[in-house]
């Protein structure tokens, strides 16, 4: 199942700034909704995500009830060298989905 | 009053009634939904890394490439591959279903394998798996023109669609016509009323936080009249689809489309 879109350019020249986009599919289900049962539906959001490029961070968000469903994050940031940009994203229940990218830098 | 005067008046009042009366829109005029939503939604639309539909699309390849049940052939195992094997198809849909006789649309259609091919249980209609596969699937005719088959027994199916579109529905008295035909361009509250093109299903709808199909998108609508939407793959909606189709033959298909 597809869990998320990522988006990382496959190469760069040193120091050229590239955009990064991450789509994820998640219900981002805000736990305020009511079911057909009347009910509440309950909550399942992501908490955070964070981005890490050649293990240091350069891009992290916290998350809440009011983001909508499947979010996207588009950020930039400078291509220094080629390495493995690392992607994590953990839900209510404290877990963690990881995917990764690699970006060849010239 | 001179007879002049009661001349004009008369004609006045032809006029109006010819005005009143229903027209189809002329083939030059139609836009697409996509032309009526803001640039931000357009853009969002436009990019694949951006549009939450792709990601439907992305689900879709895989169940493609599943055996869906113990023993069933994929959908690659017999078609290969999609970009390929589906290529427009999506975009002739609703068609005749040469082994039954039957009008079926693309959900349906799917279906119809899943049971005579892949020895699987159908899906539901609206549930996540037949949407994704219905977009993956129609991502294929991405470009491509609607093109409804030239087949005679579909000619039933759209006269009758056209009638259901020009029926009056619901507490609120509203026909499909008399707000896409007559009154596009103008708005409801704030949306804007756009000409109703099945160009761009199934889609992903902001406002349902989700993909949709379009017998979704018509319920939505009847609901709106405060109607009785027919069910999810009744007659009424196959017969439906059928005359939007024609209706919207030649223009781009746009699946998975992004609107508001």
């Amino acid at each position: 199942m597809a869990r998320a879109l990522i988006n990382v350019p496959a190469k760069a020249k040193r120091g050229e700034i590239v955009e990064v986009k991450v789509l994820i599919s998640h219900p981002m289900e805000t736990g305020f909704r009511m079911g057909p049962d009347g009910k509440f539906i309950q909550r399942e959001i992501l908490k955070s995500f964070a981005c890490t490029y050649d293990g240091e961070a350069v891009f992290s968000a916290d998350l809440h009830p009011a983001m909508s469903a499947n979010p996207f994050f588009a950020f930039n940031m400078v291509a220094s060298q080629s390495g493995v940009v690392t992607f994590s994203w953990t839900d209510d229940k404290d877990q963690t989905q990881v995917q990764t990218a690699k970006i060849d830098v010239e | 009053m001179s007879w002049r005067a009661r001349g004009l008046a008369l004609a006045l009042l032809g006029l109006a009634g010819a005005v009143g009366a229903r027209a189809d829109i002329p083939a030059g005029e139609r836009k697409s939904g996509a032309l009526f939503m803001s640039k931000q939604t357009q853009a969002m639309q436009a990019d694949d890394t951006a549009n939450p539909g792709m990601l439907a699309a992305a689900e879709g390849e895989g169940l493609w490439n599943a055996s869906p049940a113990p023993g069933g052939k994929s959908c690659a195992q017999c078609h290969g591959a999609a970009e390929t094997a589906m290529k427009g198809v999506a975009a002739r849909y609703p068609a005749v279903h040469e082994a039954s006789g039957r009008v079926v649309d693309l959900d349906g259609r799917i279906n119809v394998c899943r049971q005579e091919k892949q020895n699987a249980s159908p899906l539901a209609r609206e549930s996540r798996e037949l949407l994704a596969l219905s977009a993956y699937v129609g991502l294929q005719s991405r470009g491509l023109a609607v093109a409804p088959p030239d087949d005679a027994r579909l000619a039933a199916a759209r006269e009758r669609g056209r009638a259901l579109w020009e029926t009056r529905m619901g507490q609120l008295n509203f026909s499909c016509a008399q707000c896409h035909d007559d009154n596009w361009g103008k708005h409801l509250g704030s949306a804007p009323i756009p000409q109703a093109h099945a160009n761009a299903y199934p889609i992903y709808r902001l406002e349902w936080q989700g993909m949709g199909s379009l017998q979704r998108r018509l319920r939505n609508c009847m609901s709106g009249v405060r109607g009785e939407p027919f069910a999810l793959g009744s007659p009424e909606f196959i017969d439906l689809e059928a005359f939007l189709a024609a209706r919207a033959q030649g223009m781009p298909v746009e699946t998975p489309g992004v609107r508001p």
